[in-house]
């Protein structure tokens, strides 16, 4: 576009103005909103002076502004610059418009024009004063006078003077913008340090957006023109180049000034003015503005660190970007902390149009694992890689530490990790059957009351690959819990189980062990509270009240075997029975002697647990020990403290474990009476039927 | 250290080869051709019996006076080859096994690589710098 003769059609004068622009800025807004007030009646209400030189370079200008808006596509951006304080000359000229306006004179399109001014690296404000005493603010649009008015206060305000009419009265160097190609090869010609940033600058959001777009409709726009620019970024879409602030070129997203505006543009300034001293021929004026850009950028890089931005690092994702990527993951994989196979994501990142051996390349750089799936800090390496590739960044050879997935998920994964990691794991244990998340649900509330590990465990928690190994075996562990009962293992086993986030292995090793360990028989939670298993209550509650869990009761340990149950649903009755006994005598807390009254009540429900006997061949090797540890009890209940408290801790596990048995045996009850209750039901109807058709007949 | 590796896959083509000393290349690559003979020798001598427990590591293929050749089959039928100076008495068969073992993790690594199509010659970087890093370092 016009940047290059732009820039070489002016001669090298001052730098930018610095801070004494916008100080005066400022006071000069007033003072503008005056003038303008006052320049009202004629636009222009000062003849202009133009030079030989000005006025080869304000035509040159405006021709561009005027043929870049005509040949410009839609895109002018911008709603999103719409808002940027910088200047869009009114509503005609604005949004959306793809053509040029067609003023009663040759008007320069809008999006140029602002482009333009925002090359010219002045403060927002600024511009803004320049846009409304040039008038086009009041005219609505940038003809000829007006443009020229605006490069000439332009030109003042980079030479340090107040933004004003009479400003412009004076002999002024040529504003200076800088010109940004996309066509990098003005840019080789600087030192290398420069070489990283600026062959970007023009790419940075052309790609981004057009990657954006192509990711939203598909489209792909491989624009590297600089007119370009607009793509009217998706809102949501990290088009704010945080850390690509440079682009002040025609190629710059609007949206990303928005959050440039004060303190880059004096930073800026600074920089520039350091550079201009400096300057040599105007024929290095793209590299020095370059330079000066650099250095701006730096220093612009402080203000901005408190957003955790380090613009001079091209490979630190930005939050917006961050986001975006997120939502890119959530669109090929709902879950966060899953993988996406690489034939998805190979279909999705072919679709940006990079070469396939680049995209290897970056598959290369992001898949660390080489597992052949990308998780999402590996995802979002990835795309941050190749959007950087699409806007002329060289690919590194080796993967930045920014980009590294630990990195990546410390960083900004930790305030969604927690959350994923609980909706994991509640996920995970909701998935399975009831009886697994009731235990889970009681292995928690018992964890937290009386290990109080979980907290810190969970804290500690790091990856998001664990959390996805976490799931997997959290999937695992209820179900292997539902089979087994709990044991003497299970108070450790539980324990860790808030730390197996940590530790995946050891979770699944646990588990393991769970499955190993012999199941206690599932009537027995609800069954009759043997003398054994009531007295191991007193037993627990007497030893440690304090720890014992409201709600959660120590289940009597082991019953001794009962004869097999025939009927079902005598079965499940009596099982009622003793489990609403139980639960009662569970709730409370009381002593000794209430417990003991249990079995007496419960003797008619000891046949019953038999029938379960069948169903867990291997509890039944559990019981005997389970027993001869329960008639320990029962022959001592006062017992050595520790032996108590280790026989509470496995009391109340098996008392977990018999819960959940009692639950899923009370399930599988319900659901055979409700078959019944449909059998009925149909002999019901079945019956009518008949007696309908019969009844006619007697009639008759 | 190596002096020229080789990919070869299935179909007896070339995936990836490379030589160190430029000037020789032709003859390593003739030299590698020639050894495809030997490893299908190999391989089908042990095949009949057990396919299963057919080791991948298939040693020294054959000597020469300047060098020798060893091979290594996966069980995909693609066949490492590496050339090694015969005067570099020091390389034992620990090492050369240990040195397929990783030409093997690094071809699975560019094999996971989803655009990656297999058949298509090697370009992976990791690759490049995992086989540089073994190739004998020629003053």
């Amino acid at each position: 576009m016009e940047q290059g003769p732009a820039a070489a059609a002016g001669t090298a004068g001052a730098v930018g103005a610095a801070a004494s622009a916008s100080a005066p800025a400022a006071a000069a807004a007033a003072a503008a909103g005056s003038s303008l007030s006052g320049a009202s009646a004629g636009y222009c209400p000062v003849p202009l002076p133009l030079s030989d030189s000005e006025q080869q370079c304000y035509s040159e200008l405006f021709a561009r502004c005027c043929c870049a808006s005509a040949t410009s596509s839609s895109s002018s951006s911008s709603s999103s610059s719409s808002s940027s304080s910088f200047v869009h000359p009114q509503p005609p000229s604005e949004v959306g418009r793809g053509a040029p306006i067609p003023g009663p004179a040759v008007t320069a399109g809008a999006s140029q024009v602002g482009d333009l001014f925002r090359a010219s690296q002045l403060p927002a404000e600024t511009l803004h004063q320049i846009t409304e005493l040039c008038g086009a603010k009041r005219v609505g649009y940038f003809g000829p006078t007006q443009f020229y008015v605006a490069l000439k206060l332009i030109a003042a305000a980079q030479s340090g003077l107040p933004v004003r009419i009479e400003s412009i009265k004076c002999e002024l160097p040529l504003p200076r913008f800088m010109a940004l190609k996309n066509d990098s090869e003005i840019r080789y010609s600087n030192p290398a340090d420069l070489h990283g940033l600026k062959c970007q600058i023009p790419y940075v959001t052309m790609e981004k957006n057009s990657f954006k777009r192509m990711d939203d409709g598909e489209k792909q726009q491989e624009t590297m023109s600089p007119t370009m620019s607009p793509i009217s970024s998706p809102p949501s879409s990290p088009s704010n180049y945080q850390r690509v602030p440079l682009t002040y070129g025609y190629g710059k997203l609007r949206s990303g000034m928005d959050q440039m505006h004060a303190a880059p543009y004096e930073a800026r300034q600074v920089a520039l003015q350091q550079e201009g001293p400096t300057a040599g021929s105007h024929g290095s004026k793209p590299p020095r503005l370059q330079a000066s850009l650099i250095r701006s950028l730096s220093v612009e890089r402080e203000p901005q660190e408190s957003n955790n931005n380090y613009p001079d690092d091209p490979w630190r994702i930005t939050e917006e970007q961050r986001e975006y990527y997120i939502n890119q993951f959530k669109s090929l994989q709902p879950d966060l902390s899953s993988f996406i196979s690489g034939s998805l994501a190979k279909n999705f990142f072919t679709k940006s149009k990079l070469t396939i051996p680049e995209l290897s390349y970056i598959w290369e750089l992001s898949d660390v694992d080489c597992d052949g799936a990308l998780t999402l800090p590996e995802f979002c390496a990835a795309f941050h890689l190749i959007v950087a590739r699409k806007n002329g960044y060289p690919l590194p050879e080796s993967l930045p530490q920014t980009l590294q997935p630990d990195y990546l998920q410390t960083a900004f994964l930790k305030p969604k990790r927690d959350c994923a990691l609980f909706d994991s794991y509640s996920e995970s244990s909701m998935t399975v059957n009831q009886q697994p998340r009731d235990l889970n649900r009681i292995e928690k509330t018992s964890m937290k009351e009386k290990a109080e590990l979980t907290a810190p465990a969970q804290e500690a928690n790091i990856d998001d690959k664990q959390a996805l190994k976490i799931s997997s075996v959290d999937e695992a562990m209820p179900k292997d819990l539902s089979v087994d009962p709990a044991t003497p293992k299970d108070l450790n086993t539980l324990r860790a189980r808030p730390r197996s986030r940590s530790y995946s292995n050891t979770s699944l090793e646990e588990a393991m062990k769970r499955v190993e360990e012999p199941p206690t028989p599932p009537p027995r939670p609800q069954k009759s509270h043997s003398r054994a298993s009531s007295l191991d209550l007193n037993k627990v509650f007497q030893a440690n009240a304090p720890a014992a869990k409201p709600g959660l009761l120590p289940p009597p340990p082991a019953l001794p075997p009962r004869p097999f149950v025939s009927q079902t649903e005598q079965v499940s009755e009596i099982e009622l029975h003793p489990q609403l006994t139980r639960t009662p005598s569970q709730t409370e807390e009381s002593g000794s002697p209430v417990k003991k009254d249990l079995p007496h009540t419960q003797p008619p429900s000891k046949p019953i647990r038999r029938k379960f006997r069948p169903e867990n061949q291997v509890m039944e090797n559990q019981e005997p020990s389970v027993s001869g540890t329960s008639s320990v009890p029962t022959s001592k209940p006062h017992a050595p403290v520790q032996k108590q408290s280790s026989k509470q801790k496995k009391a109340i596990q098996t008392a977990i474990r018999k819960n959940k048995e009692a639950n899923a045996v009370l399930a599988r009850l319900n659901s055979e009476l409700q078959q019944q209750l449909k059998e009925v039901h149909q002999e019901r109807i079945a019956l009518e039927n008949q007696l309908e058709q019969l009844r006619p007949v007697t009639v008759l | 250290m190596a002096v020229c590796i080789a990919v070869i896959a299935k179909e007896n083509y070339p995936l990836y080869i490379r030589s160190i000393p430029a000037e020789h290349e032709l003859k390593f690559h003739y030299t590698v051709h020639t050894s495809l003979d030997v490893v299908d020798e190999k391989v089908s001598a042990m095949g009949k019996a057990l396919v299963d427990q057919r080791e991948l590591y298939l040693g020294l293929l054959y000597p020469t006076e300047d060098y020798k050749v060893y091979g290594y089959v996966t069980n995909s039928k693609v066949k490492f080859v590496m050339v090694v100076d015969s005067s570099n008495t020091a390389l034992r068969d620990n090492e050369i096994r240990s040195m397929f073992r990783k030409l093997h993790n690094s071809y699975t690594d560019v094999m996971c690589n989803p655009f990656y199509n297999p058949g298509d010659r090697i370009h992976s970087r990791a690759f490049d710098n995992m086989v540089t890093s073994m190739m004998v370092q020629v003053c």
